[in-house]
């Protein structure tokens, strides 16, 4: 499977990840190598093998529905880029 | 000998014997830590921190309330969150942030009297074999070949864990594999590092990389100092759901010296094209070792072995694009400089070209990719059914008897820093050819320093357990310690 660079700017724009013009054919490139590296996956049978879910069998525990934790609202902004009055603020979200 | 040339099991008897106080100690490993700088393995030292720590733990063993870990003097990887001190997991997108909460795994260490003496350098949010991606600069190997002034790598991800604990700047250090992140930089530095069996410790509060995959552990001077961290760090955690309810072991007491009747695994697979005659031969000399300590040799077939790295380089980063994805500037680190008229969009776009290096960017994407709509079942299913198969090979070999398999730790000793910058991404990521198979069946491995190679550098090999088996595991391990007997320490240069 070969990415072309449509499909690579693509790639980026899903990841949010903003890669400029000219580099676009070295990341296609990248890209492509380490999905050629993946491509040994098809050799193996596959079939009637259920996709792992977890590694070592366990139930997961169950959580009562409470509340635990709370009233923390300067901790939770302490590292914001920028907070104000109580808020995470960003740009501008709907035009 | 210096205190913090000591292990922690030496060092735990001298303070119980009040040869020796915590705050004593801890300033030896201060001092060996400034003098360590050309290592680059402390990114953010915590003196005060160290030494308040030191002196509560002084007063701890006087009352005779002193556990194993009691005033041992520990560097903290720096992906796992310390309250209130730096937390970058080795990324800029991290930039100043400083959690205000502290991991499960620091909270025990502390509970248990350990002391931290700083944070240490990483591969960017553990994605790398050489720690050549951190944002910090490359963490330098105390190692040096013969003759020759090159700077290699400590390997990586746990690169400046591996470095300073080498290098005596502490006890020992915490560190996180998610491929081999704390096997291969112990045998390229001549240390002991343990992955235990993934939930045996608890993740919470380690900055995420592959959550199926990721497990903590220490990295230490002997396989007993490993036995004994590995106990103050491990146990259920109701804040992880992945995290085992099982009862933590006396890893320590394991430790019998006795593997007679034993049966030791050495997978036929593992026997791989291009690799050097010197690993092939280390690993012979291993298997020596268990023979003469009275285990039975078993050859053994783990068939789908050649599939375990493609495997994992579609899971480990379709994880990752996941867990990374919360690394957007809003609530965290580092935010890009806006232009006027610049959206959310553009913010997240921005901030994350800026925030992320160049494999973590290219990891990510991969992970995008084969998660897409069209994609997903080609990779990302695929991907897990292998899995499933590589788990199964190792269940196998379990089921017919097998206590323990020994295989080599990494394909090559240390190389230098910047002799990959040019090779394909895939190269690098052959580093964990011997170590990835562990994480993706979830089994406990550890890596012992067993010779040095022609160039004057340590080699390590592998032994990988059963799950939960860890005591076993340390047990295997403590027994070809011995009869290795690797004692050489890197000349000091720095």
């Amino acid at each position: 499977m070969s990415i072309d660079i449509d499909t690579a700017r693509k790639v980026a724009k899903l990841a949010r990840i903003r890669v400029e013009e000219a580099d676009l054919p070295r990341l296609a490139g990248q890209l492509s190598g380490i999905l050629g590296f993946m491509e040994q996956l098809n050799e193996v049978d596959v079939s009637g093998v259920d996709p792992m879910v977890s590694v070592t069998p366990m139930r997961l525990k169950r959580q009562k529905d409470v509340v635990t934790d709370g009233n923390i609202q300067s901790q939770i902004l302490a590292n914001a880029p920028d907070a104000r009055e109580g808020f995470f603020a960003v740009p501008k979200v709907v035009e | 000998m210096n205190p913090n040339e000591l292990t922690i099991s030496a060092a735990r008897d001298a303070l119980r014997k009040r040869e020796l106080s915590a705050v004593d100690l801890t300033m030896a490993c201060m001092t060996a830590m400034d003098a360590g700088d050309g290592l680059n393995a402390f990114v953010h030292k915590t003196p005060e921190i160290a030494l308040d720590q030191a002196r509560l733990a002084d007063g701890r063993i006087a009352t005779g309330d002193a556990p194993a870990m009691c005033g041992i003097p520990l560097g903290i990887k720096d992906l796992f969150c310390t309250k209130g001190v730096l937390s970058q997991a080795g990324s800029n997108i991290l930039k100043g942030f400083k959690p205000e909460y502290e991991s499960t795994v620091t909270s025990k260490l502390f509970e248990a009297g350990a002391v931290m003496l700083g944070k240490l350098n990483m591969d960017e949010f553990a994605m790398g074999s050489s720690n050549e991606t951190s944002c910090y600069g490359n963490a330098v190997n105390p190692w040096r070949r013969d003759n020759d002034a090159a700077a290699l790598t400590p390997g990586g991800s746990s690169g400046g864990s591996a470095a300073a604990v080498a290098a005596d700047l502490c006890l020992a250090a915490t560190g996180t594999d998610t491929g081999g992140s704390i096997r291969q930089p112990a045998a390229f530095t001549g240390i002991v590092g343990i992955k235990p069996t993934y939930g045996r410790v608890s993740r919470w509060g380690v900055v995420a990389f592959a959550s199926s995959l990721d497990q903590a552990g220490p990295m230490t001077k002997s396989v007993r100092d490993a036995a004994i961290m590995l106990g103050a760090m491990a146990g259920h955690d109701a804040k992880d759901a992945t995290s085992a309810d099982l009862a933590v072991p006396d890893f320590e007491a394991a430790l019998t010296g006795d593997i007679r009747g034993k049966r030791i695994g050495i997978p036929r697979e593992y026997r791989m094209d291009g690799i050097p005659a010197e690993i092939d031969k280390l690993w012979d000399s291993g298997v020596a070792m268990m023979k003469d300590a009275g285990a039975e040799i078993v050859d053994i077939s783990l068939p789908h072995t050649k599939y375990a790295l493609p495997a994992y380089y579609v899971i480990a980063p379709a994880e990752a694009s996941s867990n990374l994805a919360r690394y957007d500037g809003v609530r965290y680190g580092h935010r890009a400089k806006l232009a006027l008229g610049d959206a959310i969009t553009d913010m997240y776009e921005k901030t994350r070209a800026e925030g992320f290096g160049a494999e973590v960017q290219r990891r990510i994407m991969v992970g995008t990719y084969v998660l897409s709509a069209g994609f997903y079942d080609a990779y990302y299913n695929r991907a897990r059914k292998v899995r499933a198969l590589i788990k199964r090979d190792f269940e196998l070999v379990f089921a017919a008897g097998i206590d323990a398999i020994l295989t080599p730790a990494t394909p090559s000793s240390a190389f230098g820093l910047g002799e990959m910058a040019n090779a394909d991404p895939i190269e690098m990521y052959l580093n964990d050819v011997f170590t990835v198979t562990v994480n993706l069946a979830g089994l406990p491995g550890i890596s012992v320093p067993v010779g040095l190679d022609h160039k004057g550098l340590p080699l390590g090999l592998q032994l990988i357990g059963r799950p939960w088996e860890e005591g076993e595991l340390l047990n295997h391990a403590y027994v070809l310690e011995r009869a290795a007997h690797f004692v050489a320490k890197a000349a000091k240069w720095w």
